[in-house]
């Protein structure tokens, strides 16, 4: 199962990674992190296709995209 | 089986916090001649000029060596790095107040000798370090800290196209205009950027990339609304695309 790995504190809460994402499975979470913004988290993550764009956008390098061997993954 | 990691933060950038706003367009930029650099195993032998401007501090965030240039003068000092080390790659890195407003003639005759550097020329239509003022390339109507009524033309010109203006050169060896609004046009830009570099290590002479890039915080807009208006507004008027690519022509002339 593909899955984006958000680290939440080097977050600024742009956004852009939530527009990119072909599937529209990112949303801004309610929580704030230290420096006080709110950060993207993945509402759906079997979902998730790793096509990376979410992390190809973020300024920050913020999110990392990683293949787990768990299983339960609509698209393997 | 631990995780595979399938994207992350190219080595070449370093693991801490920009100071680039939210949604800035410079972070990815970085990112990508990042990754240029790691693909191009050229991170030992790159010297890059940081300008004046928000990405003064950019050596701090891409992890080779750096040399501040003064304000305008990046192609300038980019000149006597390349001419005195031809075996390093050297990268002049500047905004639009830098590279178009107080360097412009630095950056014409740098061009015009066709020095073998790459420029990589963000264009966000603002000054952003200074707070927001009117930058040469500011859009027509587009309101500004100096602008308040919207950039007037008949008072202040026109916005200037830099990849148009170093088109009308003899030396230039490679002008394309690219944006990072979104993720189609990022891999692009990723590419111009491959090719600017790998024209150097050539030693084909100068190539310039400009890049249309996102400032939202003082454009006064969230960065998604940021993005959509360098698709809308700026690149109408800043076509995409290679201008000049002597690769081709020369191709097109043995056929």
């Amino acid at each position: 199962m593909k899955k984006p790995l958000i680290s939440v504190e080097k977050c600024k809460g742009c956004g852009l990674c939530i527009g990119a994402c072909p599937k529209k499975i990112l949303e801004m979470s309610s929580a704030f992190n230290k420096q006080g913004v709110n950060y993207p988290k993945c509402k759906d993550e079997p979902s998730c296709i790793g096509c990376k764009f979410c992390a190809m956008i973020c300024p920050d390098c913020v999110i990392e995209i990683v293949e787990t061997d768990e299983p339960g993954g609509k698209n393997g | 089986m631990a995780d595979k990691i399938l994207y992350t933060r190219p080595d070449s950038i370093r693991d801490v916090k920009s100071h680039y706003c939210p949604g800035c367009g410079h972070g990815i930029v970085h990112k990508l001649i990042g990754e240029c650099l790691d693909e191009m195993n050229c991170r030992e032998k790159t010297i890059l000029v940081a300008p004046v401007g928000c990405a003064v501090l950019a050596y701090n965030y891409i992890d080779v060596d750096g040399i501040e240039a003064p304000h305008g003068r990046a192609p300038a000092v980019a000149t006597g790095v390349k001419r005195a080390q031809k075996d390093k790659l050297v990268i002049s890195y500047q905004g639009d107040g830098d590279l178009l407003a107080i360097g412009t003639a630095e950056t014409i005759h740098a061009a015009n000798r066709g020095e073998n550097i790459t420029v990589i020329f963000i264009n966000n239509a603002i000054y952003g370090m200074t707070g927001g003022q009117m930058a040469p390339t500011t859009m027509e109507g587009q309101v500004t800290k100096t602008t308040p009524y919207g950039r007037d033309v008949h008072d202040v010109g026109y916005p200037i196209r830099a990849c148009e203006l170093l088109n009308t050169l003899v030396a230039p060896y490679y002008i394309e205009r690219v944006s990072v609004h979104d993720v189609p046009h990022i891999v692009k830009a990723k590419k111009a950027i491959r090719r600017a570099l790998q024209n150097q290590i050539d030693g084909k002479g100068y190539s310039f990339i400009e890049v249309l890039s996102m400032c939202p915080t003082n454009w006064g807009v969230d960065a998604q609304t940021g993005a959509d208006w360098v698709r809308d507004v700026m690149q109408p008027y800043y076509p995409l695309g290679v201008f000049r690519d002597k690769d081709a022509e020369e191709a097109s002339r043995v056929q």
